[in-house]
């Protein structure tokens, strides 16, 4: 589902590459959890494979798709098979729960009709019906994430990107996202996660790559975030 | 393409940047407007070019002395000049003007005028009309010649050359043109700068859409179009605020202006179906330039 091959991705403005000869490879329907200290290259892993920035070095495979030799014009439709969740949420503030998650339908040019029926599925997968006319600043932060992961697979992507989706989150709440994640991984969408976050790395006892200074330092099945971290 | 999706963004976005969108229409309008008067002046120009150069010539007015003596240009000295002209391949025609016809025209050119009154046969001279042969559209060649031939010549007081009067009208209209377009053209700077600055201002409001939109795999069309549509939209509605300025400034300006020059012949008259014509040449003028703006500012500042 995704490859990975030797790659290296060096920014102009540092010496040492954010990711140094990267090789990695995650499943269909797999788990994984990508940890490491900040500046460890983790959120550069993930823009790499959503193609907001092309490698130095190496081939990235999602899919069937050469992501770095991508056109451009094709981007979206790397795009449309990734769903991605962010710390800050990034919802759209001036548009209703419901609103938000068809927006993501309505740009990729679903049908009105297609969007009707979707929409208030996936806010029940991801326990938020009956909420679908509340405004986002009407929710708690664990629901605003709820919102975020429900417009993330709306489109049934192949591929779910988490950076730190607990990161602005209580651990009762984290806990529920872990579930959701969870429940979505059930349904075959592989699910890479990059997190600081101990205690559900632990409890979740999935797949493991650390990054360290751009270099993979384990890769580890049903791992636990580290001794002594 | 979700048309509605369209639509929508385009409205939110237009009512977002009031202030800024009405910057951008009055900019585009006010440049549009200055091209609209080069433009009708131009075809002014053009029409008055056309009306003079059928109607131009070249007149040899006779002394005081040939002009009494001769009122039908039978007597030697005006016989030999009319010969000489008619012999020119240059000359189209040539028609004599006695003292009492150029007496009778002249009463009726300044009537009401008391330079009319003051005005004796007498004190005006007789004058042979000499109408030039159009070659590719130029009379010039003509024009030199005959001066060449009559100057001096006895029984000639001057040449006068109507075409040297009426190019100091074309100067004239030339240079209202040229200011014009150069207003129009500064003008025109500014209001691409603006185009494009609200358009980046525009993006940047709706950083958090967009930034959605490329993450969920929006195609470019779907991001950048909304930001196209608001740009050609002010072009446009720019385009028409300038016809209806042009239109306004027909009927409140130039129509009293121009009105007793026109209604002589002396210049044509600028024409409600003109007006129409150079505005209806704006409409696209104003759309395809914002469009081309807006579309340039996405590639280079924006990225979507």
């Amino acid at each position: 589902m995704i490859r990975l091959e030797r790659v290296t991705k060096m920014y102009r403005t540092s010496t040492r590459p954010a990711l140094d000869r990267v090789s990695v490879e995650v499943g269909k329907g797999e788990f994984v959890f990508l940890i490491g200290p900040s500046g460890s290259g983790k959120s550069t892993f993930l823009r790499l494979l959503l193609r907001e920035d092309v490698p130095t070095r190496g081939k990235i495979w999602v899919t069937d798709l050469d992501v770095a030799k991508l056109p451009r014009r094709k981007v979206p439709r790397l795009r449309q098979r990734i769903g991605v969740v962010f710390q800050d949420f990034r919802l759209l503030p001036n548009k209703t729960v419901g609103e938000n998650v068809a927006f993501a339908l309505e740009v990729i040019g679903k049908s009105p009709s297609t969007i009707r029926k979707v929409v208030p599925e996936v806010l029940e997968l991801v326990g938020l019906e009956g909420k679908a006319d509340r405004m986002p600043h009407e929710l708690s932060g664990g629901e605003q994430q709820r919102v975020a992961i429900a417009r993330a697979f709306v489109n049934r992507p192949l591929v779910l990107l988490a950076d730190e989706p607990t990161g602005n989150l209580d651990p009762d709440t984290s806990q529920d996202i872990m579930l959701l994640l969870e429940r979505i991984n059930r349904t075959g969408t592989t699910v890479v996660m990059a997190t600081h976050d101990h205690s559900i790395v632990d409890s979740m006892r999935r797949r493991v790559v650390e990054l360290d200074m751009g270099r993979v330092v384990r890769d580890e099945a049903h791992a636990v975030y580290g001794v002594g971290r | 393409m979700r048309t509605d999706f369209v639509v929508r963004e385009v409205a939110t976005g237009l009512r977002r940047n009031v202030t800024m969108t009405a910057a951008m229409v009055l900019t585009t309008a006010i440049s549009l407007l200055m091209v609209g008067t080069g433009l009708l002046a131009v075809k002014t120009i053009d029409a008055t070019e056309a009306i003079y150069s059928d109607r131009l010539e070249i007149r040899v007015a006779l002394t005081q002395d040939v002009s009494t003596a001769d009122t039908d240009c039978t007597q030697p000295i005006c016989a030999g000049l009319r010969s000489t002209l008619e012999n020119s391949p240059l000359v189209a025609g040539v028609t004599y003007e006695n003292q009492q016809e150029a007496y009778e025209r002249f009463q009726e050119l300044f009537a009401g005028q008391s330079v009319a009154e003051l005005a004796r046969p007498q004190s005006l001279p007789a004058t042979l009309r000499v109408k030039l042969v159009d070659q590719d559209g130029s009379t010039e060649a003509g024009a030199a010649a005959v001066k060449q031939a009559m100057e001096n010549q006895v029984g000639v007081r001057t040449v006068i050359d109507q075409r040297d009067v009426v190019a100091k009208l074309f100067d004239f209209l030339g240079g209202v043109r040229n200011v014009t377009f150069a207003l129009a053209l500064v003008q025109a700077v500014a209001a691409l700068m603006l185009i494009s600055n609200t358009v980046q201002v525009s993006a940047y409001t709706r950083r958090t859409e967009v930034g959605v939109m490329r993450l969920v795999g929006a195609t470019r069309w779907y991001t950048q179009l909304p930001f196209l549509v608001e740009a050609v939209i002010t072009g446009v509605v720019g385009a028409v605020l300038a016809g209806v300025g042009l239109l306004v400034g027909k009927v409140a300006f130039i129509d009293s202006l121009l009105a007793g020059i026109a209604q002589n012949g002396v210049i044509p008259p600028v024409t409600l179906a003109d007006v129409l014509t150079v505005s209806a040449y704006l409409v696209p003028i104003g759309a395809v330039i914002a469009g081309i703006t807006g579309y340039v500012t996405l590639r280079l500042y924006v990225k979507v």
